[in-house]
């Protein structure tokens, strides 16, 4: 007989492959948090004066504010007392100057998740820094970028290097006191990637950027910044993974774009933090802010975001569309199985003329689980002739998950078009049905149906990431079948 | 091929089938006639797997083998092959695609490779030509916006890239104009052969014309009340069902 309601709820149960544990000797500070711990990380990265001065700062405020509450997700509260702010693999004074230097363990971890740090073994054309718990361990390709004039390196390293360069952009678009994730992150953020293109560059490569998460108890708190100088361009690709574990654990990134006159950033996230497990033990708290600014005339900025794991996904990846004839753009796919939580969407903030902006949205949502779509589009007044087109689809797989749409629109300009569709369905027994006498299992058609959804957004991804996001769909949707 | 004995189905505790028996031999037509709501479309699920229905007494075997035990989908690889009476859109999923998948799910099935891509191509449209559609449907998503004429002619494109052994069609004339049918009944015709049957559900004697059936049957009230040659068919015109319905009460 074919597969009934019962058996679809069998049908998405799903592994995690990528949960291993890397056993490592690490420098790990005790959990804790306070002005002396700030001290000590401030130091142990050996950062500039203004640092020190830029996270106590938001650490303050982050003291005042309140964790919010408005998001349709549901958590116990997080004891930030339990955590550890800082875990590094222990290593040599100035940490690896190359790959060679690299713990043998740590580059066999990144193997095992497919991503070998090898630059003979990596694909051609794409540049990888690899963050480990709280610190960059590797940044390939450093050299060839260099030639083009491009910086890409772990950010505590530009921090050291190019501090003017950082100080002048750091914070300029999550500002310290933004929210309650963003001060703390602001606070205590440890490592991520620094991307600079210059004038008129395209950047050479991809350039990608993948977060592990290995210690127990501890945060990833990390810090992305990219500025794309005037006329240049670049794609970037976010991976995430972590072990299962059976405690929550928090990531709490920051993430800035800033794309000056004429440039264009294409920002793309594969996102598949461990979600926990069938009853919703365990799972990455991922309570991430994300926002660019299209702070030059002709900007544009893209993001693209495939999220599949985390226990609860709390995002909005947004653009500031300041500079005139600027190009905002959110693709979506979000999957929600078993007792995983998402709270996604974006923000388009419409400032200059002529501005523009498209939102498609996909959410999937199996099991128990919850998929809410909360977007926010404003158009200030300044902003002649803006238009925003959204689109928001949901699909429902079994009949125990939940879909939600939350669409903001705030329009102070009257030449100004703003459309929204949305629409929701279901994987039927008859579609599955259909297709099983077919010749397909109901495993394959689930997951045809799944991906056919989601077409729209995976075409926006960048090729070879496209059919790593299909393929990590189907087996976020793999089970067994009754 | 196909042997269906004292076949009893119900849904939930209402019976629907109430003793069915049937048997088809390769090559053979059979065609099925009668009012609606006496159980065709259940037969036609039941023999490819459709949930929801119980099989309360009787037994079908296909190829010698327990239909009843097997998997819809394996039942598909087998070569089962149900043309639906309603077809389902599926949105975002191409013709093309789902056609190479079932393809190649049916060919892994019987330890073949994978259909290499030019080949698929030209099977393909080979076909599309046969069935007379245009080629863009084949990058349509499934159904999606189709006319009921054209999901029925589509049934049938899957039929003949699939080459199915055993193809029960649920009313694949209803809804098609007069040309359609008799293309559709052409691409039928074109794929019949000593080792291929077909179980034809339907409504009217048009259809008989274009393909002939070897045997007609008359199911009513959950049973096959009468059973003849294409002549049969030709009689119910005529008659209507009540003359059979009335024949089996008295
Ligand atoms: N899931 C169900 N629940 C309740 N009754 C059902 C169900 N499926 C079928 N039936 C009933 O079984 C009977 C046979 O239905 P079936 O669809 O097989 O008829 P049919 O012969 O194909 O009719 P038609 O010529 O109209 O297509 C009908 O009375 C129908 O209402
Ligand atoms: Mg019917």
């Amino acid at each position: 007989m074919s597969a009934s309601a019962k058996e679809i709820e069998q049908l998405i149960g799903k592994e995690y492959k990528q949960g291993f544990v890397t056993e490592l000797e690490t420098d790990t500070f005790p959990p804790g948090l306070d002005e002396e711990v700030i001290h000590k990380l401030w130091k142990i990265k050996n950062e500039p004066e203004f640092m020190l001065e830029y996270r106590l700062k938001a650490f303050r405020h982050w003291q005042t504010m309140k964790s919010p509450e408005w998001a349709f997700v549901k958590f116990e509260p997080i004891d930030y007392q339990a955590v550890s702010y800082y875990s590094a693999p222990k290593r040599k004074e100035d940490g690896p100057k190359s790959l060679d230097e690299v713990d043998p363990q740590i580059l066999e971890a990144y193997k095992k998740l497919g991503i070998p740090l090898d630059e003979q073994e990596r694909l051609a054309g794409v540049a990888v820094d690899a963050v480990f718990d709280s610190v960059s361990v590797a940044t390939t390709f450093k050299s060839k970028l260099k030639e083009a004039g491009v910086i890409f390196c772990p950010i505590s390293e530009a921090l050291r290097e190019y501090p003017e360069l950082v100080q002048q952009y750091l914070g300029s678009v999550v500002p310290t006191g933004d929210n309650y994730f963003a001060a703390l992150n602001s606070a205590v953020f440890t490592d991520g990637s620094f991307v600079y293109i210059p004038k008129g560059v395209r950047c050479p490569m991809e350039l990608s950027t993948y977060f592990r998460i290995n210690a127990a108890n501890t945060g990833q708190f990390e810090r992305t910044l990219i500025i794309a100088d005037e006329g240049s361009h670049v794609s970037y690709l976010e991976g995430c993974t972590a072990p299962m574990r059976d405690e929550n654990q928090l990531h709490a990134a920051v993430v800035e774009l800033i794309a000056l006159e004429n440039a264009e950033i294409k920002y793309s996230t594969v996102q598949n933090w461990y979600p926990g497990d069938k009853e919703g033990k365990g799972g990455i708290y991922n309570f991430v802010t994300k926002r660019a600014d299209c702070r030059g005339d002709n900007s544009k900025v893209s993001w693209t975001q495939v999220e599949t794991g985390s226990a609860i996904t709390w995002k909005y990846p947004s653009c500031v569309l300041t500079g005139n004839n600027s190009i905002g753009e959110f693709y979506s796919v979000a999957l929600t199985n078993n007792y995983q939580q998402a709270d996604t969407g974006t923000k388009m903030i419409h400032i200059g003329k002529n501005t523009r902006s498209t939102i498609i949205s996909k959410g999937i949502s199996a099991g128990h689980a919850q998929n809410t779509y909360r977007g926010l589009v404003k158009v200030l007044k300044g902003a002649e002739n803006a238009r925003n087109y959204t689109q928001c689809d949901s699909l429902l797989v079994g009949d125990k998950c939940g879909a939600h749409t939350f669409p903001y629109v705030e329009v102070k300009q009257p030449s100004a078009q703003v459309e929204h569709e949305a629409t929701t369905s279901k994987i039927s027994e008859d579609q599955l049905f259909f297709c099983q006498q077919r010749g397909l299992s109901a495993e394959d058609a689930v997951s045809m149906i799944v991906n056919g959804f989601c077409k729209e957004v995976f075409k926006e991804l960048p090729m070879e990431f496209a059919v790593e996001a299909q393929a990590l769909l189907g087996l976020s949707l793999e089970g067994s079948v009754g | 091929m196909l042997n269906i004995e004292n076949l009893h189905v119900s849904v939930g505790d209402k019976p629907i089938l109430k003793g069915i028996n049937l048997q088809v031999k390769p090559g053979e037509i059979h065609a099925i006639m009668g009012p609606n709501g006496s159980g065709k479309s259940t037969l036609s699920h039941v023999l490819s797997g459709k949930s929801g229905y119980t099989v309360t007494q009787g037994q079908v075997t296909y190829e010698g083998k327990d239909l009843t035990e097997m998997a819809p989908e394996i039942r598909a690889r087998e070569g089962v092959f149900l043309a639906f009476q309603y077809p389902v859109e599926i949105p975002g999923v191409s013709n093309i695609y789902l056609l190479k998948a079932a393809l190649n799910s049916i060919r892994k099935h019987q330890g073949l490779s994978e259909v290499d891509a030019m080949d698929f191509l030209t099977l393909i449209k080979e076909k599309v030509r046969l069935l007379e559609m245009d080629e863009k449907f084949l990058y349509r998503a499934v159904n999606e916006g189709f006319s009921g004429g054209e999901k029925k002619r589509n049934e049938i494109l899957q039929m003949a890239v699939l080459e199915p052994k055993l193809c029960i069609l649920d009313e694949t004339d209803s809804g098609l104009d007069i040309d359609a049918l008799k293309v559709v009944a052409e691409g039928v015709n074109s794929i019949r052969s000593p080792e291929r049957s077909f179980v034809m559900i339907t409504h009217y004697q048009r259809l008989l014309d274009y393909i002939k059936p070897d045997f007609v049957h008359v199911l009513a009230h959950g049973q096959i009340v009468k059973s003849g040659g294409p002549e049969l068919a030709l009689e119910l015109e005529e008659k209507g069902y009540s003359w059979v319905e009335n024949k089996q009460a008295a």
